[in-house]
């Protein structure tokens, strides 16, 4: 096999970093319009892309409900417009009795008129909402959080472990909740109700603080934490680099995203953001002394997500200058609403990673590994061993390797992998 | 290897020190066995050896403890992880990442090993505990012994020169606990692994260790000495040795081979006398009853055709390996499991549609997690609102407490309570209610051999009263002193349904000691055999 056959066949996680660059870029678009075709267009790529290659790891279900929450959004935002909103002037879709209002009130109306477009207008910001919502989802889906986490450079890894802890703490929480309501049953009190919930948190909560304490001593024992000696300078140098870039990336962004703010404060603003707290994070690394098993590798289908992303929201950032009209359209009538060429393009683009990624291993799933497919990850992921040269000084940290009775013992057969 | 000087451990709050005077001194490459009874400090013991005790506890340690020559006065545990390897009770809480393979990498990552020693050493590790099948999985899915045998890998990729393990395989089926056994021992003879180790179930590895120290709590000083010497006298100790000073072999036999070949006098005398089995009185009415009950959890089928009935004054014995289903049959007949298929009755009602006040009068049951039917601050309060639950006379709980744990302090928080005490307060809890049927899961874990004694006495004396009790459980002692039937469910189906005395003579796994001693004579317990012999002298 050729090496782009491997890349792109052979099954393995894709960078989470190329997920959620490209997912970023579909984000851009759909904050950058309110055209409700393009918006349902991004949508539509999302969801291809999502079901292409997610896994059947218990992140992949992230999608859908992240697609609950749009809906949601847009039921909430609609709700409000049409009970609270100015009408604007169109069609009157129904009369509701207007509520009177004390004079402080003047602005905020409740009932009255609810005219077409205003409804129509609620329902594409519901939607657009929705769709950056998506596509964060999206994100989710097809990477899995904790490895997203795992590969931010080094200088962050205590910021990523305090957000694994908080991740693991959500489900925990989620499946203490359950155990204990079932055991508040057992105990012959009441389960269900509001007595029965408020009576079931103190428990929970010592659950799950029991349990991130006994998570912080395994992880202290496993040598979390270590570091290694800096000088005060360099500590100071670093975290101004860090800070600084950091504000400059947020600004950046909200110049990048608005559309409406002055051109100077979009990407330049953000590349020298990005450029400082690159340099800061390179400094702050050199404090751990910590290593990684295994990165995922950045290679020909990561290029390709990435800038698939990337083109979709360039695509839409040039159709914002050129038909500025598409973007934000007339919404009425229905049958009048333009499909911006250019704009279209770039977010079919984005459907790209759906065939050039390689598939995700089989062997996250929840279920048994008995499938042929499975066989073929294990393989796949078997990597050839690195015919590196070893250092003496990797040598020494090798001196004491499993003797070879050990590795001679071959693996037993697990009785348990079959349940 | 590890040293402990003149150390006392007391913390706040506490009326006396955990543990007082301690000096231990276990040299390179030794297995030495922690015992002792439930709360006397045995944890304590193990987690100052890598400075959780006092760095992450809080208390004050005086007195000095030096690993490889690194003292934990000045050594937090980060800066130990190198050296000691330490496994807590559950694993499971000690998970960071969400895959087998990244957490077995998880520690040489916080080492800083460079990357190609890393993967080498997770292969050899995958190889070494079995777990090569499992690289991929979410850790979230795998059954108790598959997360002990990944807790263990996870530390040993760190190559560490000491192993201190809390109770490995306090949760896990015979032949999965003889697994791990039998790595660590592959671990102690090739790679010279110094390992500490806490264990209850004696029966499983006195025969393995080298060295025993015996905590006997109340601050008391340690003895310490070679598994013989010692279990001569301690007043814990495995059915193997308790028939060998009723016996009286010397030595003292610690494994069953050992055993077997001092036993050919006893078989001989025994061969006369007819093994009266426990005494059970006969089945009466019907209490629970499952019919082609199915249970799945989304893809995944937990049960498929299940057929148990359970009547007055059984004692059944659930026994299979680790994931094979017994919780959920346990679960399914207190209606915590709605049956996918079939249908689960106690007592004449579906558990499921049975209100939470009549449910608890119907079936009692004790969670694998005891902790969880604890709400209250302290042991006494905990024990008057059962009363109050179960309307029972007041403190009724306590006795019941009493006699299963004697001296528990009823001021305590039941989160500080050991977790055979705190098992014994749930046990406690429960009964109180005296429901007719009762299941018990995994009831001994964390249990000493006094403690399951008492448990054993009190099991049999509410079976007599009528009863029915169900014991989903891995400890083969347990069934064959207590249990009147046991059934072994593999895979979601019963396999095997028959009175104990039949069912576990005739398998390796789930035989108990003297049943193997005294192969082929169907003798089951210590005490079946001291009263045969008390009768005729």
């Amino acid at each position: 096999m050729t090496r782009l056959a491997t890349d792109r066949l052979v099954p393995r996680n894709v960078h989470p970093g190329a997920w959620w660059l490209w997912a970023i870029g579909l984000a851009t678009v759909a904050s950058r319009t309110r055209n409700p075709l393009l918006l349902l267009l991004v949508l539509a790529v999302a969801g291809y892309v999502v079901s292409a290659r997610r896994s059947h790891a218990p992140w992949a279900r992230a999608f859908i409900v992240f697609l609950k929450l749009g809906l949601i959004v847009i039921a909430i935002r609609t709700l409000a417009q049409v009970l609270l909103g100015t009408p604007l002037p169109g069609t009157v879709l129904v009369t509701l009795p207007e509520v009177p209002l004390p004079d402080w009130m003047a602005g905020v109306r409740l009932g009255g008129e609810i005219t077409a477009p205003s409804v129509m207008a609620a329902l594409t910001e519901g939607l657009r909402l929705a769709t950056v919502l998506a596509c964060i989802g999206a994100a989710n889906a097809l990477a899995n959080p904790k490895r997203l986490l795992a590969s931010l450079p080094a200088a962050l890894y205590e910021i990523g472990v305090a957000v694994v802890v908080a991740l693991s703490f959500a489900p925990s929480l989620l499946t203490s909740v359950h155990r204990i309501r079932g055991a508040r049953r057992l105990r012959g009190r009441p389960d269900r109700g509001v007595r029965g919930m408020v009576s079931v948190a103190m428990p929970v909560l010592e659950d799950a603080l029991e349990r991130s304490l006994s998570l912080a001593a395994a992880m202290d024992s496993r040598g979390y934490g270590r570091r290694a000696n800096l000088t005060a300078a360099t500590r100071r140098a670093t975290a101004v680099l860090t800070l600084g870039g950091l504000i400059g990336i947020c600004l950046g962004t909200y110049g990048l995203l608005d559309g409406t703010g002055p051109p100077a404060l979009g990407l330049p603003v953000l590349l020298v953001g990005v450029a400082a707290a690159g340099v800061g994070l390179a400094f702050a690394g050199r404090r751990t002394v910590r290593s990684r098993y295994r990165p995922d590798p950045w290679r020909l289908p990561e290029w390709v997500t990435t800038l698939s992303g990337v083109a979709a929201a360039a695509a839409s950032i040039a159709t914002g200058i050129l038909m500025p009209g598409d973007l934000a359209p007339q919404l009425l009538p229905l049958t009048e609403l333009p499909l911006p060429l250019l704009a279209t393009v770039g977010l079919l683009l984005a459907l790209l990673p759906a065939w050039v990624t390689p598939p995700p291993p089989d062997g996250m799933a929840a279920a048994p590994l008995s499938s042929p497919r499975a066989t073929r990850t294990d393989v796949a992921n078997s990597e050839p061993p690195a015919d590196t040269t070893t250092s003496p000084s990797q040598e020494r940290a090798d001196r004491d390797a499993a003797t070879p009775s050990t590795a001679a013992t071959g693996p037993p057969v697990p009785r348990e992998s079959r349940r | 290897m590890i040293n402990f000087d003149q150390v006392t451990i007391s913390y706040p709050e506490a009326a006396g020190p955990a543990l007082a005077d301690v000096d231990l001194h276990v040299p390179e490459g030794e297995l030495c066995l922690v015992v002792g009874r439930t709360g006397s400090g045995k944890s304590t013991l193990l987690r100052a050896v890598n400075g959780l005790v006092p760095h992450f506890t809080g208390g004050t340690l005086h007195g000095r403890v030096t690993v490889a020559g690194r003292d934990t006065a000045d050594h937090p545990p980060r800066e130990l992880a190198d050296v000691v390897g330490m496994v807590g009770q559950d694993p499971a809480s000690g998970f960071v990442t969400d895959v087998v393979e990244d957490e077995l990498a998880y520690t040489m990552e916080s080492l800083g090993l460079p990357p190609d020693t890393m993967r080498r050493r997770v292969e050899e590790t995958l190889d070494l505990l079995g777990l090569a099948d499992l690289r991929h999985r979410a850790l979230s899915t795998l059954s108790g012994g598959q997360r002990q045998r990944v807790a263990l890998g996870s530390v040993l990729t760190a190559h560490p020169s000491v192993l201190v393990l809390d109770e490995p395989t306090s949760a896990l089926d015979p032949p999965a606990a003889e697994e791990v056994l039998a790595a660590l021992q592959r671990l102690v003879h090739d790679l010279g692994i110094t390992v500490l180790l806490a264990e209850h179930r004696l029966e499983r590895v006195v025969q393995y260790a080298d060295r025993m120290v015996h905590v006997p709590g109340d601050a008391a000083p340690l003895q310490d000495g070679s598994p013989q010497t010692l279990l001569a006298t301690t007043p814990v100790a495995p059915p193997v040795v308790e028939l060998g000073r009723l016996a009286g072999w010397d030595p003292l036999p610690l494994s069953i081979r050992d055993a077997r070949r001092q036993a050919g006098d006893l078989r001989v005398r025994l061969a006369e006398l007819p093994p009266n089995g426990t005494p059970h009185r006969t089945p009466g009415e019907q209490l629970a009853v499952t019919c082609e009950l199915a249970v799945t959890y989304g893809p995944v089928v937990a049960l498929k055709g299940v057929d148990l009935d359970l009547r007055e004054g059984e004692v059944i014995a659930l026994m299979g390996r680790n994931g094979a289903g017994k919780s959920t049959l346990l679960r399914a007949l207190t209606g915590l499991n709605r049956p996918d298929a079939g249908a689960a009755r106690v007592v004449g009602s579906d558990p499921a549609t049975l209100r939470p006040k009549e449910l608890v009068r119907k079936v009692g049951f004790v969670p694998q997690e005891p902790a969880d039917l604890l709400y209250a601050d302290t042991v006494a309060a905990e024990c008057a609102a059962a009363d109050r639950d179960a309307d029972a006379p007041e403190g009724s709980c306590r006795a019941l407490l009493e006699r299963l744990v004697p001296g528990s302090d009823p001021a305590a928080h039941p989160r500080d309570l050991s977790e055979g005490q705190r098992l014994g307060l749930v046990l406690a809890i429960v009964l109180t209610a005296r429901p007719p049927v009762l299941l018990l899961d995994e009831p001994t874990r964390g249990l000493d051999y006094p403690a399951k004694r008492r448990l054993v006495t009190i099991l049999r004396e509410l079976a007599a009263d009528g009863h029915g009790i169900i014991l989903a459980t891995h400890d083969v002692e347990l069934a064959a002193a207590a249990a009147s039937r046991t059934v072994v469910v593999a895979d979601g189906e019963i396999v095997v349904d028959g009175p104990t005395s039949e069912v576990v003579v005739g398998s390796p796994a789930f035989a108990p000691q003297v049943a193997k001693i005294l192969a082929p004579q169907r003798w089951l317990t210590v005490e079946q055999v001291a009263d045969a012999l008390a009768v005729t002298p």
